[in-house]
């Protein structure tokens, strides 16, 4: 996530010996690793009934949900970016106190199991929390049951992979060049987006998929924030979910159309993105 | 020597995965005294107490409950999931894993439940009868038509003409119940059973008796549990004098 490769510091020094080779005790448990990852999708697409999956992939609540998770991934993702991006470069170059504090904050939504996180943003936007009843009461808005609801509730979990994936470039990528500029009369604006946003394009894209990925499976935000009703908060995560309490096959080939949008992310949209090589 | 320095760690990790995966398959392993109840999510509290009192009379047996909705406990079962008793929200579900050849003895109706409109205790939106919930403005919960109480609740909706444009559909019937007691809807549609337990944080308004869907709970000794003698006994426990004391004052109905 760094936008480096990985260096071994030993490297130079045995390559003139030898190759340097994994080591054999390494190759049990990571294909066990690699096993638990790839088994359990391929046991999701031995349970597929091939007869009647065209008709629940097309199925009215398949599709509705699948628009509702498109759109609502794709928005979080551009909110993340919107006001994540400028929070990784403060992070990264402002010296302030707390910067530590400030930094294990925005982990938070990573460590907290979303269901938390769904409840948190309940007591914060829902009618009752603080927020939540003035916007009822000034503008008569409520935001628990809506769509914004849903981006609301990705964005919190999603946005953290973007701001820690754009940081973690920044600084590896130091701030030599952004002196550089300074020292030949640039402001911190033009160094900012002559210098520091061309260094940050190569990390974006890993962080983009990851932001992207994470906001399209969540779930238990999701589902304890806005609630799940069709064609409003349901996405595919939840539609899966609901669907898995009566007709485990409409459940199956809602999850295969999950399956297929993660690969087509993972292996069309970026490449390289996902080994952060941009 | 420094060639060896990842073996150890390594192979430590293997270790500990192995012990980890081995002691899941001690702990998955039957004793002879131990009988699993997977029941309904709506049973939770009274089936907590028949069990105290069943443990009392029986102190031999380690009694284990998993309270899941039905959909994914029958779902389970039929995966080959153990458990000794299943007790079911609905008769649909019990269908399910009788289908599947996993009951050995039952099922019998052994409680009904009915659903009960419940509001925040404030009841911000006026509600005072069924028909209410359908208001403009008014902000409904239910469950979702794939889980039992919803399921029920389209029965309440057909019988009494009224249509509903909820704001959610829940998975789990606790679900809507919390979205009211935290104030977030004006009105859910859950069981008699989930408002009793609540107690002072809802608000009941009855659904009138001529539109009510009585739901029906079966209770089944399954296949491959093992403990047939002692599944039979808790059973019996339950549809006896004493299990039927318990799931009354818990808002059921006793056939």
């Amino acid at each position: 996530m760094t936008g480096r490769p990985f260096r071994p510091v030993r490297r130079r020094k045995q390559s003139s010996e030898r190759v340097v080779g994994v080591p054999a005790p390494l190759w049990l448990p990571a294909s066990c690793a690699l096993g638990l990852i790839v088994l359990p999708v391929l046991g999701l697409f031995a349970r597929v009934d091939p007869a009647g999956l065209p008709a629940l992939l097309t199925s009215p609540a398949a599709l509705s949900a699948l628009e509702l998770s498109l759109r609502t991934a794709v928005t979080a993702t551009l909110l993340s970016v919107l006001l994540g991006a400028p929070l990784a470069v403060v992070l990264a170059r402002a010296r302030f106190p707390g910067t530590r504090l400030v930094r294990g904050a925005v982990l938070l939504p990573l460590v907290l199991p979303p269901v938390v996180g769904g409840l948190a943003l309940l007591y914060l936007l829902g009618r009752t929390g603080p927020v939540g009843s003035l916007l009822d009461e000034r503008f008569g808005l409520t935001i628990p049951y809506t769509t914004t609801a849903v981006v609301l509730a990705q964005t919190f979990v999603a946005m953290p992979f973007l701001v820690m994936g754009l940081e973690g470039a920044l600084r590896a990528a130091g701030t030599e060049y952004e002196r550089i500029a300074a020292t030949l009369g640039a402001g911190p604006w033009l160094t900012f987006r002559r210098v520091t946003l061309p260094m940050l394009l190569p990390a974006l894209g890993s962080s983009l998929v990851l932001t992207f990925a994470r906001a399209l499976g969540e779930f238990g935000a999701t589902i304890t924030f806005a609630g799940s009703l069709r064609g409003t908060t349901r996405t595919l995560p939840l539609a899966v979910y609901t669907e898995a309490q009566a007709d485990v096959d409409a459940a199956v080939a809602m999850s295969l159309l999950l399956v297929g949008v993660a690969l087509l992310v993972i292996l069309v949209a970026r490449p390289g993105g996902v080994q952060g090589r941009g | 020597m420094r060639k060896f320095r990842g073996v150890v760690p390594s192979l430590a990790l293997l270790l500990a995965l192995l012990s980890a995966v081995a002691g899941c398959g001690v702990s998955a392993e039957e004793d002879d005294d131990t009988l699993t109840v997977l029941a309904a999510a709506s049973l939770t509290e009274s089936f907590r107490e028949i069990g105290d009192r069943f443990a009392t009379a029986n102190p031999e047996v380690d009694l284990r409950f998993n309270f899941q909705g039905s959909s994914m406990l029958a779902e389970q079962i039929r995966q080959g999931g153990a458990g000794d008793v299943f007790a079911s929200a609905n008769t649909g579900m019990m269908d399910k894993v009788r289908e599947a050849g996993a009951v050995a003895h039952g099922p019998d109706t052994f409680a009904t439940n009915r659903l009960t409109v419940v509001t925040p205790p404030d009841d911000p939106a006026g509600i005072d009868s069924f028909a209410d919930l359908a208001r403009p403005g008014a902000s409904a919960v239910v469950c979702a038509p794939q889980v039992p109480c919803g399921s029920a609740a389209e029965g309440v909706e057909r019988n009494s003409g009224v249509r509903l444009r909820p704001v959610s559909e829940e998975d789990d019937v606790k679900d809507v119940l919390h979205k009211v007691t935290s104030g977030e809807a004006d009105a859910g549609l859950v069981y008699v059973t989930d408002a009793v337990a609540a107690g002072d944080e809802v608000r009941r308004v009855d659904v009138p008796d001529a539109d009510q869907v009585t739901n029906e709970y079966p209770i089944a000794t399954l296949d491959g549990g093992g403990h047939q003698r002692l599944a039979q006994r808790f059973t019996d426990f339950v549809r006896g004098e004493e299990g039927r004391e318990v799931l009354r004052r818990h808002g059921f109905g006793t056939p």
